[in-house]
Parts: C-alpha cells; structure tokens; sequence
C-alpha cells in the first residue's frame, strides 16, 4: 500500500532540496502518533499489520529527507535518475585528486603521533568540503541542471564516505 | 441520574470496562511483575509480600517441582537440576553457549537444530520452556491480584537483545499463555518509569537528552534517549547481551579460585559454592572497605581495592559501549543532560562511580533499579490495552544490530543499519540462477561484521513456488519487515507473475511454529478440561474485542466506506458471530468464525486505514485520526 505519491507528500511538504526541518520533525511525530503500531496494539492481526507498513513507510521517508544525502539521491530518482548506484562517478578531476589527496592524510594521520588531534583538522576539512558540494548540489538542482546534479551527487557519496570514515578511525582510537 | 450497572458475578460487563494489563521484566536473576493501581504503578507481590521472584526453576523427574525462592533453594544441593541465569541462553545456539562460556554448570544437549537443551531429572527441557515457567508464575500471580483472567503483558528485553533473543522471549511468552501487548526495551522502560519526559514540561519545546545505563544480572544495555513531552525517542543503543553482574561475580569466584589453590574442574557445587561466596563479598564491599570470607574451612579477606582491580576491567568495557552509542547517536559526551542507573547491578557504587566520571555528572537512581522497569512497562501495558489514552504518549525504539544477508563467497550485505527507527521495512529484488528454477534459499544474519560466519545467524528461508521462467527472467521481491518489537517478518513474490512465495522459515535457533504447538498442545494435555474452558474463555474475549471494535467502526465509517449490500453482509457476519459468542461451546468453532469475520473484513479496515492517512496527510485534522 502507497500512501502518498512520494515522500515529500507525506509529510505535505513541497518537492525542494530546501527542507524546513522543524515542520518535518513536527509532522513526523503527528504521524507517528496516528499510525505508530502502538496504537493498534488493541486491534486485529490485519489491522496491526497495516499499521506497521504505514508507519515503516512514514520512518522511512523521514529518514531519506532528513539527511542531505539520501534527500539528494531521492531528489534525482523523482526525476528518474538511477541514483542510488555507487558506480557512478564523477568527472570533476580536480575534485578527485583533492579525494586522493584527503585519503592520503587520513592514511598519515592515522601513523601519526597524536592521531586525535591530526584528525580533528582533517575532520574539520572534510566536513566543510561536504558543506561545499552540497550547495553546488543545490545550485544545480535548483537550476533544473539535473545532469550536473547527479555529476555532484556522486561527489556527495564520496564526501559522506570520508566523513563516515574519519568518524570510524574516531571510534577505533577512543576505544584503544 | 443513572443508576450503577451491577453485572451478575462470572458475567463480564459492558464494554470499556477495565482491563487487567500487566508489565513482566524477565530478568536474568530475578523477575517482576508490575501493574497500574489508582493511577500508579504497582509491583505485584507473592503471597509473602515479596516483590521479586528469582529466575529460577528445579525440576524433578515428574516435571517442575518449584519456580522461584523454593526453587533457589536447591542451587547449591542440586545445581544440575536447578536452572538459573536461563535468560543469558535465550535465542543462542548450543555452540554460542561453549563460546560465551556461561559459567553454568549444566549439562547440555543438542537437539537436531543446534538449539541447547539441558539435561535435567525430567529430561531436556529449553531455555524457552525454563523462562515460560517463570512467566507462567508471574501470570499467577497477576491473576490472583486481580481475581481474573491476564488481558495483555507488556515484556521487558535488553536494548541490545537481536531478533533470536527477542523471538525466543515472545515464545516464551505464547508457551506460557500470555498475550504480548509489546516487547519493550528495558532501558525505555526506565525512562517512562522516571516519566522523564514530563520534567521540566514549562517549555512545551523543551528536549532532553538521556542515557539509561543498565547494567543488569546477565546483560548490559546503554540507550540514549531524547525526550520531549510524550515522545520517547532512542536515538542509539548498544551494549553487550552477555555481561553483566555474574561477570563480576565470576571474576570474583575466578580469584577466590586461585587464592584457594583450587585447580582443575570444579565440580557444579563448588562452582555454586564460590559464586555464592563472590556474591556475598561484593555486596558486602558496597558499604565496608574490607569483608572476611569462609569458604571452603578456609578465611580469605577481600578489600575494597583488591575488588576494583578485579571488577574495572569489565566495567571498562560498558563504558567504551556507552562512548560508542553516544557516537552513533550523534552526540558528545558533555550534550546528554541526564544519565539514569538502572538494573541491580548499578547498586555497586564503583558502577556509579566511573559512570559518573564518564559523563561528568551525578548519575540519577531514586527509583529502585531492581523495581523500576517493571513499573515503566506496567504503564505502557496500560496505555496499549485501551485503559489510558495514548494521545501524548509515543515510544520511537531502534534496532539494535544491522540486519543483512548472506551473499556469495560468505559475505554479509546489509539491509537494515544498527540504530534505524523501527518498524522498517526493506525490499531487494533477486533473480534465478538456473533455468526452470522455482526456489530458492535466503540466509538472515545480524550484527555489525563483514563476514558471515561473524555475524549471529537468524534463519534460513527457503521461498518455494517460484513460476519457472529462464534463468534470470523471474524478478523475485523480497520484503523484510521487522516491527516494534524488533520482530522480522519476511515475504517474496514474483513481480511479473504476482505470484506469491510461500517461505518456510528455519530459525537458527529458536522453535519453529509447529513445535511451540505441538509444546502448547503438551502442556494442554496434562490438565485438558481446564485448558478448554481458559481456551473458550479467550476465544470469547477476542470475539467481545472483534464485536465492540467492528460496531464502533461501522457506526463511524460504515455509510460512507461500505456499499449496502456490503454494509448489510458485515452486518450478517457480526450477528453470526454474536449468536455464536453467547451458544457455543467449542473454542475452535469460535476461532474460526472469529477469523472468518476478521478476513470479510479486511476490505474495509483497509478503507478506513486510507482514509485516516488521507485525513492526516491533508493536515485537515490529526486529532480526528487519532480518535480512530
């Protein structure tokens, strides 16, 4: 069962990369009220399990636009793109070598002396880069430049993985 | 004025009468069950006025002879036949059991799945079994408080018990005949006991942010909570389902051991000997600074030092879990506002203590960490039984492991990433390898490594039914479902066809349907009379339920979902069933009909779940959707 014809709907806000995230916070708890399977705990095995498809899907599209990637991807498979591929990449060879060139500090930080205090900086850095790319994002997505959209997309997986990755080696080293 | 309706006694009265819902913690060491009284949560005691029940039950050669203090009793005379700490081999296959090194003495057999049994007088019984007696004694007691039959239990897990576990728990609970309301997270547990999220309300904005540190007799959970009124949000859980305090009792015993020259195996009663003694020396060392010890025709002195060297290392190892869930939930130590101490082993003020240092702040614990998740689960057993309106009352729990499949070259792919809200559902599209093929075998493990053999298996299931196509023509969707108990649910059909695939599901280790009712159909025959007429009386309760519930629906919902000659069908079938209700003897002759009403309409129960997500989409009016 569908119960909006996509995610933004279901939360009645309108199709954009701009979010506004206390009415999506707001809404998504009115909903979660109404349709948590808490609520049919009383209620008959088919009643219970509509509920908890109603609800998956209600979590599921508050997952996909409250972050910025999965958002991002959504945004390009609404206009028929195939985005949720990591195969794609992207051509921007400048935007590679400084990847190439992140990784490379991570790989030295990690040797490093003081590990924690090298990542900081880097962790700084990269999160900035993200910051970046997702207002090139915005730029090209708003323009209706989808092409170029997906082309930094790809950038964005790349970004997140970085960060994602910084945050690991955090955790590895706090749990030494 | 109206007068008071008096029903006659043994006759239920009329609808919205009051329910008897309870809340079970089902713990490693000792079990509670609580209720709510005038408002409060209660915990029910036994007939001597205690509050707990050990987790403990002894069996004789004619089956259980004891649950409980009698049954603790024996644990020293007759330890092989004394089962306790069961819970630690719930949902666990018999080669974790080696793995995990429980420190318990019995004597284990496997049956043909790998799942453990152990040997006892009256032969091998599960761990399932043993936890359905301790859930059958709380029932009882339950029922003697009320003076009535069980409606509905809400059951306390750790955060970080996996989907076997979680299974197990709720089998359990169908073996010993309770209806499971929820299966609830301790540690959320906790937090609604506090009534957390009421504090501070002058802002109707305000968020907290808490973590409930539990550390209980088998298992440790940490969750990290954000709180606004009524919402109970865990933002990250994590933890370890395999430690807890008879981990410090153990690495207690293990220096007692040493101190003795003890070497070689023990035997189960002197294991039982120094475990006691490890118990009695950390309790003793929470108020001095030294204690005294006679085991064994020896005196050996503990001090207080001596037992922080032993004991820091695994507390060491809760705290790096605590760090992690902070992180996952996207936090830093110094932004959680509150950190709450729960479970029995939080009373060893050197707990207290490092927790203390790790988040910098006086740990709360004025509610009683034995008492308190039974209290917070008797209140959302009273919510969700339809005693207390839930308007403002909303728990958002996560799953505490990755959910993933195996792939080739035993590989783990995941679907669903530890921490995801639940319920969520994911859906994967396969296609056949061979030409003709119609099934075909998919492996469900969870946890957080790559590899397969890594990971915790969950089961096997097998799609059938497959229409045969060329290979890799049939695009077969796969749905995996886990709900709000952390439950996985599975389902596969074949897209271009519709077909759907029937799945046969092997738990690892856990019972397959069939064998909780052949064990259900055991049990029943000890005491048959009896059994049928508590069966007739639950069908009958489920027939008032489907009664009251359709007629309010139809009153609400009938002129403008249903056509007349569907209204007028419904109509007939409610009738049948009241006419039945009120004559029929035959428990199954009311569960059928039950269940043929339940599916005529299913139609417009899903017409009126569209309509109120209509209702809601459109923003119109939320409140009305509620009032469902």
């Amino acid at each position: 069962m569908s119960i909006a014809n996509n995610f933004f709907e279901i939360f009645s806000l309108p199709i954009a990369w701009e979010i506004d995230e206390s009415a999506l916070n707001q809404k998504f708890r009115a909903l979660q009220l109404a349709f948590h399977p808490d609520r049919y705990a009383n209620k008959n095995d088919f009643e219970k399990r509509l509920a908890v498809q109603t609800a998956s899907t209600i979590n599921q599209a508050y997952e996909t636009l409250s972050s910025p990637l999965l958002r991002a991807q959504y945004l390009l498979e609404l206009e028929g793109f195939d985005a949720n591929q990591e195969s794609h990449i992207t051509s921007d060879g400048q935007f590679l070598m400084q990847q190439m060139l992140l990784r490379e500090a991570l790989g030295e930080a990690k040797e490093s002396a003081n590990p924690k205090d090298a990542l900081v900086s880097l962790s700084i850095e990269a999160q900035q880069t993200a910051a970046k790319i997702q207002t090139e994002f915005a730029q090209h997505f708003n323009a209706k430049d989808y092409n170029l959209a997906f082309d930094t997309l790809a950038k964005m997986q790349f970004a997140c993985k970085f960060v994602k990755d910084i945050c690991s080696l955090e955790a590895e080293l706090e749990e030494l | 004025m109206a007068l008071l309706q008096i029903s006659e006694p043994g006759q239920s009265p009329q609808p919205h009468q009051r329910k008897h819902a309870v809340g079970i913690d089902l713990g490693t060491t000792n079990s509670l069950v609580a209720t709510i009284r005038s408002g409060s949560a209660d915990i029910l005691p036994d007939e001597q006025g205690r509050n707990l029940l050990p987790s403990v039950v002894h069996y004789e050669a004619e089956g259980v002879s004891c649950v409980g203090y009698e049954a603790a009793e024996h644990s020293s005379s007759d330890p092989l036949n004394t089962l306790l700490s069961i819970k630690r081999l719930m949902g666990r296959g018999l080669e974790d059991v080696k793995r995990l090194g429980t420190g318990l003495p019995y004597n284990f057999a496997a049956d043909e799945g790998g799942m453990p049994k152990i040997k006892t007088a009256h032969g091998p019984v599960s761990p399932i079994q043993v936890s359905a007696e301790i859930l059958r004694k709380l029932a009882g007691r339950a029922e003697l408080a009320f003076d009535g039959m069980l409606d509905g239990a809400v059951i306390t897990v750790p955060a970080y018990f996996d989907e076997a576990q979680r299974q197990a728990t709720k089998d359990a609970a169908t073996l010993a005949g309770i209806k499971v309301l929820r299966l609830l997270n301790e540690p959320t547990a906790a937090a609604i006991a506090y009534g957390l999220d009421a504090e501070e309300a002058e802002d109707e904005n305000a968020q907290r942010l808490i973590a409930v540190y539990d550390l209980g007799g088998g298992t440790f959970d940490i969750s990290i909570l954000r709180l606004s009124k009524g919402v109970f949000e865990v933002l990250a859980t994590g933890g370890d389902s395999a430690l807890g305090g008879d981990d410090l009792d153990h690495a207690i015993a293990n220096w007692l051991c040493a101190e003795l020259g003890m070497t070689g195996d023990l035997d189960p009663v002197e294991q039982r000997v120094l475990l006691e003694a490890a118990k009695c020396a950390k309790e003793e060392l929470t108020e001095s600074d030294q204690v005294e010890l006679d085991i064994l025709d020896t005196t050996l002195d503990l001090t207080k030092d001596q037992l922080h060297e032993l004991v820091d290392g695994l507390i060491d190892q809760t705290l790096s879990a605590c760090k992690r869930a902070i992180r996952d939930a996207g936090l830093k130590t110094n932004e959680i506002d509150e950190v709450v101490l729960v479970g029995g082993s939080t009373r060893m003020p050197r707990v207290g203590q490092k927790v203390g240092e790790l988040f910098d702040r006086q740990p709360k614990c004025s509610l009683d960490p034995d008492l308190v998740v039974a209290m917070g689960a008797a209140k959302q057993a009273e919510v969700l039984i339809g005693n207390k309106s839930a308007d403002d009352m909303l728990l958002l729990d996560v799953i505490p492991l990755s959910l993933g499949i195996e792939t080739m070259g035993g590989l783990t792919e995941k679907l669903i990433h530890r921490n995801t809200t639940i319920p969520v559902a994911k859906a994967q599209e396969f296609t056949t390898f061979k030409d003709g093929q119609t099934a075909m075998s998919i492996h469900v493990v969870q946890g957080e490594r790559e590899l397969i053999s890594d990971c915790r298996s969950l089961a096997r299931f097998e799609l059938r039914g497959i229409p045969p196509m060329v290979a890799g023509s049939a695009k077969i969707q796969v749905s995996y479902q886990v709900d709000a108990d952390g439950l996985l649910n599975v389902s596969a059909r074949e897209l271009s066809s519709g077909v759907e695939s029937s799945i046969e599901v092997k738990p690892s280790f856990g019972l397959t349907d069939n064998e909780i009712t052949q064990m259900l159909q055991d049990s029943f025959s000890h005491a048959r009379d009896d059994m049928r007429l508590r069966a007739l009386r639950e069908q009958q309760v489920e027939a008032d339920r489907m009664l009251e519930d359709l007629r309010a629906a139809i009153e609400k919902d009938g002129e403008t979902l249903l056509d007349a000659s569907e209204l007028n069908c419904l109509q007939v079938a409610l009738d049948e069933l009241q006419a039945l209700r009120d004559s029929c003897d035959d428990h199954r002759q009311l569960a059928n009909q039950i269940e043929s009403v339940g599916k005529s309409s299913e139609d417009f129960a899903a017409r009126r779940m569209d309509a109120s997500i209509k209702q809601a989409l459109a923003g119109l009016s939320l409140d009305e959707a509620l009032d469902k």
